[in-house]
């Protein structure tokens, strides 16, 4: 039931993207009588098309980076987009990986549609798919922009193919030391409407991180970068971390990268 | 398009950049002591991919038989004249003849008045000229314009040329990009402030709380920021970008005139820049404005004043015995055309340093006349430092209610383009807001959603003001509402009915559209009927100036205190591209007297490839008759509330 309900909010959001015009009469033609109705035809139309209804792509690495700890991980954070103005479709990933073990140990991908439904805001819905720990499969909804005072927000909701409610909400935001010199502070929030024992979720709040990251910019975009991040599991989630022989709260020096093209 | 390593690539085999320039734009250190007045009426034109050096570096231009700028081309009023232009690349192009008055088809807009010029293939221009001036002709395909494609045009008078100069010289300014500029278009509508090197930065910050206290500084900074705005958004593209030239000439090349003294010298400036709005002056020396788009203008004296992209201005100097150097300064202060203008050669000026970047106010956010609100949040001049134009304290503390479009865009405004009198319910504007006595309130019936971010809610005319940057220099500068037509307007008629069209943008998708709906989407043009005189009232909702250009025809702009139309004798200025500053309204009276369908576009060449152009169609008598206003508001009202479907034409841009 749950997965069949997915497909159809998608239909739904993806159904004025896709829309049919009918034929139409040009709106402007008086030059059809000189250089033919063909020509003019095409030409309107490529002329149309290339003032406001191009679509392109954008791949973001917000976060390629290394960080400390009492295990050393690697961790990437991506996500890209194609689409125009106004609909796009999403791909993001998120995972880590630990040197000590070799082994990814963290790893999701999700396939969104967006839609913009204000002038900062994108509505996004989709799938994600584990692959690590487990290969869970959720369905996402979710919104990303800007929200007063440029914080770029990410907020989504998953439920999960076991029927498990969680949510997670990022934030960041830009200081500008100099022109090319960013104090980024960031937070996460993970949340959980219901326990998930095999990984260490209780219900409530699952973790919270905040880091600071201070990137140079060579270009708008390349960018080099380090800084800290501090995590901490609460309450129940914390105590079985704990319980598993984990840490519920750690703090990490990163170093990486942030590019997009 | 290509793929930036191609681009680069190509260009890498150069040649000696003083071949490619052609002779009008070459420096006096070349030979060029002022243009030839030789005419001509058969131009063979060639469009190629041509890697050329400028401002000393390798890079790789659109050209018109091989230079950057293109040829001069110099004519006289009254001849018929034939262009053939050849394309060798592998793309389309074409030519639009800018200001010129031709029949339509000849106009140069692919998909508008023609279908373009295909690889290979030569088109023949053909049609006489009817006026005289300074104009200039660029390619309307694609983004050819901004590497390369464009050049001078001048008309000489039938007759005597009042202008009397014993020296002339054209100045065609550029802003020049070493990137592939469809490279450039997607680094702005993926990230649209990431060209932008002049922002506000922690610094800044301190330095403003040591001036007007770290409240007041930090208060400033929340207030932009809820509203998502910034006092910094002033040029799309800065300096770090472009490298501003002078006849095809970056600062480093140095372009120079010579004079002798006591000649008179007229400078013939042209903006052919693609993004860069200019601050032009020659510190030292007065400048005698004669002309302004082409057409004469009274004379009258200034020290500086400012050009939009595509906009023309003549001036008329007598240098005294000693060298000057030629200003033309981005309005962001991010960087500067510099030229050198000298008795011998050798000899120059220091140039001037940058000026401090200027920030934006409550008025370019089209506050103005919402004097006297009291909200706490409103970011009002303190706290944004000193370095500020006086002019923007007017606006003062204000309510920034209006701007949560959030709101206002769902439960205010969300109706159809045409709801013009089902909407007269609105004027209380949108919610919360502290409204109470206010008087002119703009409407806004056009469609909002995700490509209005902003709506110029007390808009007021500008006219009077210089421009950005310009506000606050020492010493005199140039305002629309000094100019006045040297010969009495050829139709001093009051216009029949008015058309009134929204400038609308959202920065952060870098969307740009007139009425909130981009040229992709646009399914009507703007419908002019043979004969008629028509006034267009255009309101700036965005933070940023656009020199609005209408092909074919010109604007008469009203400015105030103007005669008043059908009495005598009228001596408004007539310009084809005029420059609507953020938050402004203004007016301009058209006669639709050239019967066609022509291309109305923002002549700032993202906006205007992100979609901000349309189409004026001038229908030709036997299509139609202008209605008056009368008649048109009685057809609105008989459409009803039920005629209208509001959830269509709400979203009828954007699908």
């Amino acid at each position: 039931m749950r997965r069949a309900m997915l497909p159809a909010a998608l239909a739904l959001l993806a159904a004025p993207a896709f829309a049919q015009e009918g034929p139409e009469d040009p709106p402007w033609n008086q030059a059809d009588d000189t250089y033919g109705a063909d020509a003019m035809a095409a030409a309107r139309a490529h002329v149309q098309s290339h003032h406001g209804g191009q679509r392109w792509m954008q791949v973001m690495a917000d976060r390629l980076e290394w960080q400390s700890g009492d295990e050393e991980t690697a961790l990437w954070d991506l996500q890209g987009y194609y689409g125009g103005d106004l609909s796009r479709v999403w791909l993001k990933s998120e995972g880590e990986y630990g040197f000590g073990e070799d082994a990814v140990e963290d790893a999701e991908v999700q396939l969104l549609y967006g839609r913009a439904i204000s002038s900062y805001f994108d509505l996004q819905a989709g799938v994600r798919q584990d692959f690590e720990p487990d290969g869970r499969t959720y369905a996402v909804l979710g919104v990303q922009g800007l929200v007063p005072y440029f914080f770029e927000l990410d907020a989504a909701a998953f439920l999960s193919d076991e029927g498990d409610l969680s949510a997670r909400i990022e934030a960041e935001y830009d200081i500008l030391l100099t022109q090319r010199l960013i104090l980024q502070p960031r937070a996460e929030i993970d949340l959980s409407a219901s326990e998930v024992p095999e990984r260490q979720v209780g219900e409530g709040v699952a973790s919270v991180s905040l880091g600071a990251r201070l990137r140079y910019e060579v270009k708008r975009s390349f960018a080099p970068y380090v800084g800290v991040e501090w995590s901490v599991a609460p309450g129940e989630s914390g105590a079985r971390t704990e319980a598993a022989g984990g840490e519920s709260e750690d703090t990490k020096l990163v170093a990486g990268v942030r590019a997009w093209f | 398009m290509q793929t930036r390593r191609a681009f680069l690539g190509s260009a890498a085999g150069t040649l000696a950049a003083s071949a490619l320039v052609p002779a009008w734009a070459r420096s006096a250190v070349r030979g060029n002591t002022g243009i030839a007045a030789e005419h001509q009426h058969l131009y063979d034109f060639t469009i190629a991919r041509t890697p050329l050096r400028v401002n000393g570096r390798a890079t790789e231009a659109v050209t018109v038989n091989g230079g950057v700028p293109a040829p001069l081309m110099r004519m006289r009023e009254g001849q018929e004249v034939v262009m053939r232009v050849k394309n060798t690349l592998d793309e389309p192009t074409s030519i639009h003849w800018h200001g010129l008055l031709v029949p339509f088809t000849m106009d140069g807009v692919p998909g508008v008045s023609f279908p373009g010029i295909e690889p290979g293939e030569t088109f023949e221009y053909r049609f006489p000229l009817r006026q005289s001036g300074t104009y200039w002709y660029h390619s309307h395909s694609g983004l050819q314009e901004q590497i390369g494609h464009y050049g001078p045009i001048v008309i000489d008078p039938a007759g005597r040329d009042p202008i009397g100069a014993d020296r002339e010289y054209v100045l065609v300014l550029g802003d020049w990009t070493y990137m592939d500029p469809y490279v450039l278009f997607h680094q702005l509508k993926t990230m649209s402030d990431s060209l932008n090197f002049q922002k506000r930065t922690l610094g800044d910050l301190f330095a403003d709380a040591e001036e007007d206290g770290l409240g007041a500084a930090v208060k400033n900074r929340m207030a932009w920021g809820k509203m998502r705005m910034t006092p910094t958004d002033i040029a799309d593209v800065t300096g770090e970008t472009y490298t501003y030239l002078i006849n095809g000439h970056g600062p480093e090349d140095d372009w120079t005139a010579l004079f002798e003294p006591g000649q008179r010298v007229r400078m013939r400036v042209i903006n052919a820049s693609a993004m860069s709005l200019m601050n032009v002056r020659i510190p030292g020396l007065p400048l005698r404005m004669v002309a302004s788009d082409g057409n004469l203008i009274r004379p009258l004296m200034t020290d500086e004043f400012q050009i939009g992209p595509a906009e023309t201005y003549d001036f008329v100097v007598e240098p005294e015995d000693r060298a000057y150097r030629i200003v033309a300064a981005s309005i962001d202060g991010s960087g500067q055309a510099l030229g050198t203008l000298t008795p011998r050669l050798g000899e120059t000026a220091e140039a001037p340093p940058l000026r401090p970047r200027p920030l934006l106010t409550m008025k370019d956010m089209g506050m103005a006349g919402m004097m006297g609100m009291d909200d706490p949040d409103a970011p009002g001049m303190i706290g944004q430092g000193h370095d500020q134009p006086e002019p923007a304290r007017e606006g003062g503390h204000a309510s920034m209610a209006g701007m949560d479009h959030g709101a206002m865009g769902h439960e205010g405004m969300n109706h159809g383009a045409m709801g013009h009198e089902a909407m007269a319910g609105m004027d209380a504007g949108p919610k919360g807001g502290d409204m109470k006595g206010m008087h002119d309130m703009q409407k806004h019936d056009h469609p909002m959603g995700p490509g209005v971010a902003s709506v110029a809610m007390m808009p007021v005319n500008r006219l009077d003001e210089p421009g950005i940057g310009l506000e606050t220099v020492p010493h005199r500068t140039l305002t629309y509402a000094q100019l006045a037509a040297h010969a009495p307007n050829p139709d001093t008629r009051a216009p029949g009915r008015e058309v009134e069209l929204h400038l609308t943008s959202n920065m952060e998708r870098y969307m740009w559209s007139f009425d909130g709906v981009k040229f992709s989407e646009v399914t009507q043009p703007i419908t002019f009927y043979e004969g008629e005189r028509v006034r267009l009232t255009m309101v700036n909702d965005t933070m940023m100036p656009h020199p609005i250009h209408v092909h074919g025809m010109f604007f008469d702009v009203v400015v105030p205190d103007a005669e008043e139309p059908g009495v005598g004798e009228r001596y408004l200025p007539r310009k084809h591209t005029i420059v609507v500053k953020p938050g402004e309204k203004l007016s301009v009276d058209i006669t639709a007297d050239e019967v066609g369908d022509w291309a109305f576009h923002c002549h700032l060449l993202y906006h205007m490839h992100a979609g901000m152009m349309q189409v004026v169609s001038v229908l030709p008598k036997e299509r139609g008759r202008p209605m008056t206003m009368r008649e048109e508001a009685s057809s609105h009202e008989g459409m009803g509330h039920d005629g209208m479907d509001h959830g269509s034409m709400d979203h009828g841009g954007h699908h």
